[in-house]
Parts: C-alpha cells; sequence; structure tokens
C-alpha cells in the first residue's frame, strides 16, 4: 500500500524540468518493437546457449558471450541512433552511398577469403562483412536520393537512377559471391521505389525484365555454355523443387533442416534435438538456426520466434504510416521490406520452401555484422517513431 | 497521405500477411501433421547399426581333435558412399590408398566394380590380412581417407595344413543369387557362408548369428560420445563333430601321397555308415581359399596336367571297378538260382561267345572251380559264364542297383556323382540316337560281370556295396557329420542319417562271397595275399584291376574287416596304378593297419598279441 502511494507520487510529472528519460525521447519510442527486438536478440542468446554448449572445447559460452556483446552493442548503437534525427542522413546522402559503396568495393578487393568468396573483413575482435550493414546504408542513401531527385527528370529516368544506384552494389556483392545479399540489396531497392510511387507499369517492365534475367542465368546460359551462376549457386537455388535427389549435395542439407524442424513436434526434443546437435544441419548458430529453434523447441518454440518477427514487423509497418515525412517513409519501407524478405527468406529456407541463399535470420543468426546491422536497422526505425511522435506533440501543444 | 500510397502500404502489409500466413501453416504441417514420420528419420540418420561378425563354428574329428578353427584377420574396406563426392578427389584418395597399401589403381576399381555389382551399398574389400604398418599409417592419416576402414575379420586355419581338404570345402561371401534361396533365409548381403563340402552341407548349424552394435553417429558417420544405445552380442556357430578319425584319415592320405598318383579312398563303418576317413590325391591347401585366389592359381588346382587336386575323387572320380566288383555278380548269380556257392564251372582259359572269346586277365586256366575258390583266384572265365548266364535276365544289373552301383549315395558332401549302370535298355537307347555304334548284346554282361566295359563307379559307391553285402544287407546312407555340438559342450544335433534300404541277402551267400574274399586275402594263392597274408586281423578284401582306354590300368582295392562280422569297410583306387595288389592293397593295408592299432581292445579274434 505505502510502497503503490509512493510509486504514484513519483510518476506524477510535478517537475517542469524534463527528465532523463524525457530528454532521451524514450517515452516517444515504439515499446513493442524495442520489446520484440530485444526478445528476439534475448531468444538468440538461449537457443544458442542451448545448442553450442560443446562446441567449443573448453569454452562453452563461446557462442553466448560474442552473441551478448554484438546485442549490446547493437542495443547502444540502437539508442545512439534515435538521438540523432534520421532527417540528417538525408543532407548525407553522397557520403553513406559512397561509404558503403567503397566498403564493399574494397572487402571484394581485400576482404578475408572463406569458402571461396570474399565478403568480410578480418577485424581483431569479429569479421566485418560490410554487406550487413550496407544494407541499411544503402536504404538510407537511396531514400535520400529519392527524394531529392523526385523532381528531376522524366519518370523513366528516374526510375532507371533508382535501379542503378540500387543494382550497382547488388551486382558487386553478386560477384564477391554472396547471392542472397545482393538478392537483399535489390529487394530494398525496389521496395523504396515502390512506396516512393514509381509507376505500376515500370514495375511490370522491371518484372519483365528480371523474369528474362532469371530465364538467361538458369537455362539459357547453362545451356550454351556460359554458365553465370557457380555450380553450387545454382543448386541450392534449385534444390528445393527436388530435396531428396541426392544426399551430397545441396537439397540433402536442406532435407535434414526439414527433418529437424519436423522432428521437433509440438514441444521440441531438447538436448535429445540430433539432427542440430550432430551436425547433420549445417550452419546452425547463423543460416539454420530456425532448423535449431525448431528442433529443440517445436512448434511452441518456432511460433513465438515467429509471433516476435509478426511483431516486429507489424510495428515497422505502422512506423512507415506514421513517418513525419517522405523520406522516414521511404527509409522505414526499406528497412521492413529488409526485415520481411529476410524473415522469410531464411525461415522458408528451413522450411523446405525456399532455395538456399545464405541470409541470416534478423537478430537470431549469430554474427556481429547481421546483429548489428539489424539493430542499427531498428534504431532508425524507432528515430522514424520518436520524431513522428515528437513532432505530432508539438503540432499538439500549439 | 494520397489514396496511392496508401494502397501501396496495404500491399506491404498484405505481403508480410500471406507470407506469415505461409510460414505458419508450414510450420504446423511439418510440426504437428508430420512430426512423427520426421522424428523417425530424425532417428535413422544418427542411429548406425553396426554388424559383430559371428565366429563360425570349428570342424572336429571324432575324437575333438580340431581340423578347421578360426584366426581374426584385418581386412582393408572401402566404403563408396562415403568417398569424395567429387570425381578428382576420389580418384586423389584411391591413388594415394593405392600407393600406401600396394595395391595398383587399375585392380581396385575391378574390385570395386565387380563387388559392387553384386552388392550395391557394401563396403567393398581390397585386401585381407593387411599388416599393421599400413593399419597403423591409415589411422594416423585418417583425414585423408575418408571411407576408408580397416575391419576385423574372421579367417578359416586349418592346422593340419592339407588334411582332410576335399572334405571341408571354403567359406566365402554370399552372392546375390545365393541370397534369394531358402536355405539362406534372413542372411544379408556380405555374409559369409560355406560353399562346398560340410562348410556347405552343414552352414546353417557353423554360421552362427551376427551381433550388433546401435550407435549414435554424427553426420560424417562417426560414433559419437558416449553414444552406444544397445548391442546384441554375435552368437558363435555350433561346432561341427566329424566322424572322420585323423589317424585313418592321415593313413589313407599319406599311403596315395607315397605313390604320387591320382586316387582316393574311402573308409567306412559298415554298422552305421560313418565315414572314417576319405580322401583324395593329389590334394590341396584349402588355405587357399581364405585370400582371393588368382587366376593361375585356380588353373593349378583343376588342370587336367596337374591332376586336378581339387577334384574329390572319392565322391567324383568314376571308374570301371574291374573285379571288385566279383562279389556283386556272385550275389546276383547265387540270389538268381543261377549257381550255388557248390557249384562247379570249369575254366578253360576263355570263353567263347559269338565269336569273341574273352580270356582270363592273367592268361592262365585254373581248371574246375566254385565260388568261393574262383574270388580267391579272382577267375575271369567264372565270372564271364555269370555274366553269359544272365544276360537277359536283368537280374545282374536289378543286384548292382540294389547294392547302390550307378547312383549317388546320398552323402553329406555335395557334388557326389552318379555313375554308369550299364542295361540292355540304356544301351539301346543310345543306339537308336546314333550315339553308339552297337545295340545291347551279351559281351556287354559279360563285362559288367567282372567290372569292365560301361560301367562307371566312384569309390564311395563301392564301399558302400561292400558294407551292404558286410553288414547282412543293409545300404547305409555315408556320412562325414556325426554331430554337432554348441560352444558348451552340449550336442545339439546327432547326425544318424537313416539307411537307404534294407536288402534281404541269405547269409549262407553272404558268407559264401566273405569266404571267398578271406581266402582271396589271406590264404595262399589268393589274390591280395601278397600284401593281407600276414596281416594280424582277419579280413575279406578284393583286388581290381581295371582296363581303360588311353592309359594304364587302374588298381582298386576294396577289403572289409574284421572277418567274418565286419566293422569297417576300405576301398582304394589308384589311377595308372596297375594291378590292385600292386598299388591299391598296400594303401588299404596302412588304413586298416591305423584301424586296428587305434583301437587296439576293438581287434576281433586271436589276434591281439600281435605287433599292430
Amino acid at each position: 500500500m505505502h510502497a503503490t502511494a509512493t510509486r504514484r507520487s513519483r510518476s506524477v510529472p510535478f517537475s517542469t524540468r524534463p527528465g532523463i528519460g524525457e530528454r532521451l525521447g524514450i517515452p516517444y519510442m515504439d515499446p513493442l518493437l524495442l520489446l520484440a527486438t530485444v526478445a528476439l536478440a534475448g531468444f538468440s542468446i538461449f537457443t544458442l546457449a542451448e545448442a553450442t554448449l560443446h562446441d567449443v572445447p573448453g569454452s562453452p559460452y563461446y557462442y553466448v558471450e560474442r552473441q551478448s556483446i554484438y546485442a549490446g552493442l547493437g542495443l547502444l548503437g540502437l539508442f545512439l541512433l534515435t538521438q540523432i534525427d534520421y532527417s540528417r542522413f538525408r543532407e548525407l546522402r553522397v557520403g553513406i552511398y559512397t561509404l558503403m559503396f567503397a566498403s564493399i568495393g574494397l572487402v571484394f578487393l581485400f576482404g578475408a577469403a572463406a569458402r571461396g568468396s570474399r565478403r568480410a573483413f578480418n577485424l581483431p575482435f569479429f569479421n566485418f562483412q560490410p554487406a550487413e550493414l550496407g544494407k541499411v546504408l544503402l536504404i538510407i542513401a537511396l531514400a535520400g536520393f529519392v527524394i531529392d531527385g523526385a523532381r528531376r527528370g522524366s519518370p523513366r529516368q528516374r526510375t532507371a537512377r533508382y535501379l542503378l544506384l540500387g543494382f550497382a552494389p547488388a551486382a558487386l556483392i553478386f560477384l564477391q559471391p554472396d547471392l542472397g545479399t545482393s538478392l537483399v540489396f535489390g529487394v530494398v531497392t525496389l521496395a523504396v521505389m515502390f512506396l516512393a510511387g514509381v509507376r505500376w507499369s515500370h514495375f511490370l517492365a522491371i518484372a519483365a525484365g528480371i523474369a528474362v534475367m532469371v530465364t538467361a542465368v538458369l537455362v539459357v546460359a547453362p545451356a550454351v555454355g556460359t554458365p553465370v551462376l557457380k555450380g553450387y549457386q545454382e543448386q541450392r537455388l534449385t534444390s528445393f523443387l527436388h530435396p531428396s535427389r541426392d544426399p551430397r549435395d545441396a537439397g540433402y542439407q536442406q532435407k535434414q533442416a526439414t527433418i529437424a524442424i519436423g522432428s521437433g513436434e509440438k514441444t521440441g526434443r531438447g538436448d535429445q534435438a540430433t539432427q542440430t546437435r550432430l551436425d547433420f544441419v549445417p550452419e546452425r548458430t547463423t543460416d539454420f538456426i530456425f532448423a535449431v529453434v525448431g528442433e529443440r523447441f517445436g512448434f511452441l518454440g518456432a511460433a513465438f520466434v515467429l509471433s516476435l518477427f509478426a511483431l516486429l514487423i507489424w510495428r515497422a509497418l505502422r512506423i512507415v504510416t506514421l513517418s513525419k515525412n517522405l523520406y522516414g517513409t521511404l527509409v522505414a519501407g526499406g528497412i521492413t521490406a529488409m526485415l520481411m524478405f529476410q524473415v522469410f527468406v531464411n525461415v522458408g529456407m528451413s522450411l523446405g520452401i525456399m532455395p538456399i541463399t545464405g541470409i541470416p535470420l534478423p537478430l537470431m543468426s549469430y554474427g556481429g555484422s547481421s546483429v548489428l546491422a539489424t539493430f542499427l536497422a531498428i534504431g532508425v526505425l524507432e528515430s522514424v517513431h520518436m520524431h513522428a511522435r515528437l513532432s505530432q506533440k508539438s503540432r499538439d501543444s500549439y | 497521405m494520397s489514396s496511392g500510397f496508401a494502397l501501396r502500404v496495404a500491399i506491404l502489409g498484405g505481403v508480410a500477411l500471406v507470407m506469415f500466413a505461409v510460414i505458419f501453416f508450414r510450420l504446423w504441417y511439418l510440426q504437428v501433421l508430420s512430426g512423427d514420420k520426421y522424428l523417425v528419420e530424425a532417428n535413422n540418420n544418427r542411429i548406425r547399426e553396426i554388424r559383430v561378425t559371428a565366429p563360425r563354428g570349428q570342424i572336429l574329428d571324432r575324437n575333438g581333435h580340431v581340423l578347421v578353427e578360426n584366426r581374426t584377420s584385418l581386412a582393408l574396406q572401402l566404403n563408396p558412399q562415403k568417398l569424395p563426392g567429387n570425381a578428382g578427389e576420389r580418384r586423389a584418395e584411391l591413388t594415394r590408398l593405392g600407393h600406401a597399401a600396394g595395391i595398383p589403381l587399375r585392380r581396385m576399381r575391378r574390385d570395386m566394380h565387380d563387388q559392387l555389382k553384386v552388392l550395391a551399398s557394401a563396403p567393398v574389400t581390397l585386401q585381407r590380412d593387411v599388416n599393421y604398418d599400413l593399419v597403423y599409417y591409415l589411422q594416423e592419416h585418417q583425414a585423408n581417407f575418408p571411407g576408408v576402414a580397416v575391419q576385423r575379420i574372421f579367417v578359416r586355419r586349418y592346422p593340419d595344413g592339407t588334411l582332410g581338404a576335399h572334405l571341408f570345402g571354403n567359406v566365402g561371401e554370399i552372392d546375390s543369387k545365393e541370397l534369394k534361396e531358402p536355405r539362406y533365409k534372413g542372411l544379408k548381403p556380405g555374409d559369409q557362408i560355406g560353399q562346398d563340402g560340410v562348410e556347405y552341407t552343414y552352414d546353417r548349424y557353423l554360421r552362427g548369428r551376427d551381433g550388433q552394435t546401435r550407435v549414435q553417429v554424427d553426420s560424417l558417420g562417426r560414433p559419437t560420445p558416449g553414444g552406444q544405445l544397445s548391442a546384441v552380442p554375435p552368437r558363435p556357430g555350433d561346432n561341427l563333430q566329424l566322424s572322420i578319425d585323423s589317424g585313418v584319415q592321415a593313413a589313407g592320405e599319406s599311403g596315395l601321397a607315397s605313390l604320387g598318383l591320382p586316387g582316393a579312398f574311402v573308409a567306412m563303418d559298415v554298422r552305421n555308415g560313418q565315414v572314417l576317413g576319405l580322401g583324395s590325391n593329389p590334394t590341396f591347401d584349402p588355405s587357399v581359399f581364405t585370400k582371393p585366389i588368382t587366376q593361375s592359381q585356380y588353373k593349378q588346382l583343376t588342370s587336367n596336367t596337374t591332376d586336378a587336386p581339387l577334384t574329390d575323387r572319392a565322391i567324383r572320380g568314376l571308374y570301371p571297378t574291374g573285379s571288385t566288383f566279383k562279389p556283386i555278380t556272385a550275389m546276383a548269380a547265387l540270389t538268381g538260382g543261377v549257381i550255388t556257392s557248390a557249384t562247379p564251372i570249369t575254366d578253360t582259359g576263355g570263353l567263347t561267345v559269338g565269336g569273341i572269346t574273352f580270356h582270363n586277365a592273367g592268361g592262365g586256366a585254373y581248371g574246375t572251380l566254385s565260388l568261393p575258390s574262383a574270388l580267391q583266384v579272382s577267375d575271369d572265365v567264372f565270372f564271364y559264364t555269370l555274366g553269359l548266364r544272365m544276360n537277359g535276365t536283368l537280374q545282374l544289373q536289378k543286384w548292382a542297383h540294389r547294392l547302390g552301383i550307378g547312383t549317388p549315395t546320398g552323402i553329406d558332401l555335395p557334388g557326389e556323382s552318379a555313375g554308369l549302370l550299364p542295361t540292355p535298355a540304356w544301351r539301346n537307347r543310345l543306339y537308336r540316337k546314333h550315339l553308339t555304334d552297337r545295340p545291347w548284346s551279351v559281351g556287354d554282361n559279360i563285362n559288367l560281370a567282372v567290372g569292365q566295359g560301361d560301367v562307371q563307379v566312384d569309390p564311395l559307391q563301392l564301399a558302400d556295396a561292400y558294407a551292404a553285402i558286410g553288414n547282412g544287407g543293409t545300404l547305409l546312407r555315408p556320412h562325414v557329420g556325426m554331430q554337432v555340438v554348441d560352444t558348451a559342450g552340449r550336442v545339439v544335433q546327432e547326425l544318424n542319417p537313416s539307411p537307404r534300404r534294407h536288402i534281404p541277402i541269405n547269409p549262407g551267400y553272404r558268407s559264401a562271397i566273405l569266404d571267398g574274399l578271406h581266402r582271396a586275402a589271406q590264404s595262399p594263392g589268393g589274390t591280395s595275399y601278397a600284401v593281407f597274408g600276414g596281416f594280424p586281423v582277419p579280413v575279406a578284401g578284393k583286388t581290381g584291376t581295371a582296363q581303360r582306354t588311353g592309359q594304364a590300368d587302374q588298381s582298386w582295392y576294396s577289403v572289409l574287416a574284421p572277418y567274418p562280422n565286419p566293422r569297417v569297410v576300405v576301398t582304394v583306387t589308384v589311377e595308372r596304378g596297375g594291378f590292385g595288389v600292386d598299388s591299391a592293397a598296400p594303401v588299404a593295408e596302412q588304413i586298416l593297419s591305423q584301424y586296428f592299432h587305434a583301437k587296439p581292445h576293438a581287434v576281433g579274434g586271436a589276434n591281439g598279441g600281435s605287433q599292430y
């Protein structure tokens, strides 16, 4: 009784000076978005703790420690970003775009080779993959270019310009080679264009162009003897159509992931999760972490994770509509599309209905670059939300 | 906010909705609707069943002496499914393995091809008796040799070398055709089965049952720590005790070997059909079949130029019997009323029928004889006369058939020959088909009466016929298996096959014939008196000297002992051995010496204090 009274008395804003929370804008953040983000990161750490206890001899918490540090840093970055008015990024678009393009170009030239592709810089603490952060940078810069050039050139020219801006880094990443991330770049480009109001007829033309390209790459090019995709890439892309043809190829991995998830049944197998524990499912801390969740925690756990993602995306979509300006709308829309695409492709891959493309599951997959980039992207979303609320508040007060 | 923009945001939201709906439905389908199916698949993935080979039962002689046992050997095996998928890497690994093990790449590929054709998923055995240097090398460099394993296997060992080689047969991997046979029901590819001899006949006792260990493995098939889930221990095969007496067997083999001529011997208990010794010369080392056999080795074992050591002449060697046939002729003539044991027949040195004169083999003439003395001196004209008198009645053929001539004895060894008993119907049928130049004539019957002409008999058949005369009319089913004993020494199965038939034999006729044979062996003037005259045990034995076209005479001897109530029959034949008394009889004498020496208390009569 006494405690309740005390708490109420403290919560009444008698002071004229705004509190520290107020000054940081915390009341104007979207609490559900933050909740979903932190819960997913936390569940990722929990899953890694359960699944990787024996992975690194001598340090049972190798993955947990690192993922916790990444998430902590990410959360810090998220709060820092909310303190900046995202609209400032619009002015910095050229610099941001250059930084993004240069980092991707440099990793292509000097990055550390791993399994036949150059994707990361070897930093002392972790391997930094510029393309992960690059996704967010592209959205911020591209949205700026869109706003800035909205009156320049014919609609057709504008569409071509956006496509060039988005697909140039996508092509560079494709050459690393990192097919999955380049697809994300393509998708966010199209999403920003879509919300920017690019004509339907242009999208029709783009869709036709993509269809022709896919046909050329998958069917015509191999047929005439100049394959564009590497053998394993093509195999991964098409294997979900014929999952169990050869136990040695990519279809095998996908089948193992599907078996892992299916065998989790309703409540999961816990430590009996042999599919992921005994290496039948590859990349279980990163690309196939959803299979670990599905096998260990069953439908209950997997549905819980998906619900958090649904919450995340619902709040993100809401922010798209709340934004105080078109720039915020485009940035939030790009980020929302990025999250949607990654969740759908990654989870779909584990469920055997999407091709294997090596796209991480946001916040869940182990890895500093991806976790940090996702936290920052959500930081931008929170910034959009916060400034929408703040401007609404200032409008209200007048 | 324009309505166009609202539509676009709505579309984005709609896409998100559809996306989550698809994922949730798929998740529901996988985990809730068909989760149990995937759980089974997951368990199939992680559980590997490892077969633990059961050792095959031993083969012992009648006194418990070990004839065939097991030794462990290390076999180099390749699991094709675990080889690298990439053709170049696979080739590189096989080349490395070839260098390490000293196997040419081409031979390795051929072995893989041949063995995989039979069993597509079984490991391929590249080499047996791998030395330890290679095993250690492979263990140290395991990462370089995925799919290569060294497996402990059981291999047959023959402590007495060539002793009894023809009885055992080899053991080998079951092939795809055999897998379909009912007698191998329940066996799996890769199982070892007996391919010949008693290993084949008594395979189901000797085989045992493989054990099984279920272990948990990771995706590379490596057992995980503490991952043994369950284990069924292997059940070793039962031991097979043969009726063979190693001493008798050795005496027969060394006797034949000392002659250096192809031949065979059989020693059998006339009371129950237990074979005490059965062998063939030349012999071979049965252990050659425990390793992959080379073409030249196989040729050496089967070629006519080496007298085909692999052939068991005791059950597969077919020859005319010569005079050892005469007791059968005598039995037919006595029973058919053609003669009595006292009927005199005069030998003038030859018998002329239809313009052809049949002479005594020795060329002499013995004057007037009755049956016992005709057997004693092996008078040909006497038996020509019986053959002449029985022509057209089929009495001779009927009695020969009753005594088992021309039919397999049914011994528990595979691949026994049937032989041939010539009859008028048989020859006339051939003649109608233009397979021979003439129909049946009286000369054929005369020849048959002395074991010449078309008759074809293997030593075991003749021994069985003598045994039937010796035991008073029981035609036995010879057998080398005596009993099956489990590893704890308990008898699992007695092997007492019932006799083939009982022939009504007049005891008077039997004693008249045995009397003649006894005189032939142990009375002065008898055909084998030179060999058996001083033998401490009374015996009844008959020599035979069969003429064979294109080579020297075949030497035969068949003897029942002790006379007049025999327990054992010994039959010996020697290709190109000349007169029966010269080569076959001495071998039979060595076998009988060993038999009675080994059982001094069993010696009948008044000869207990002899040198034997």
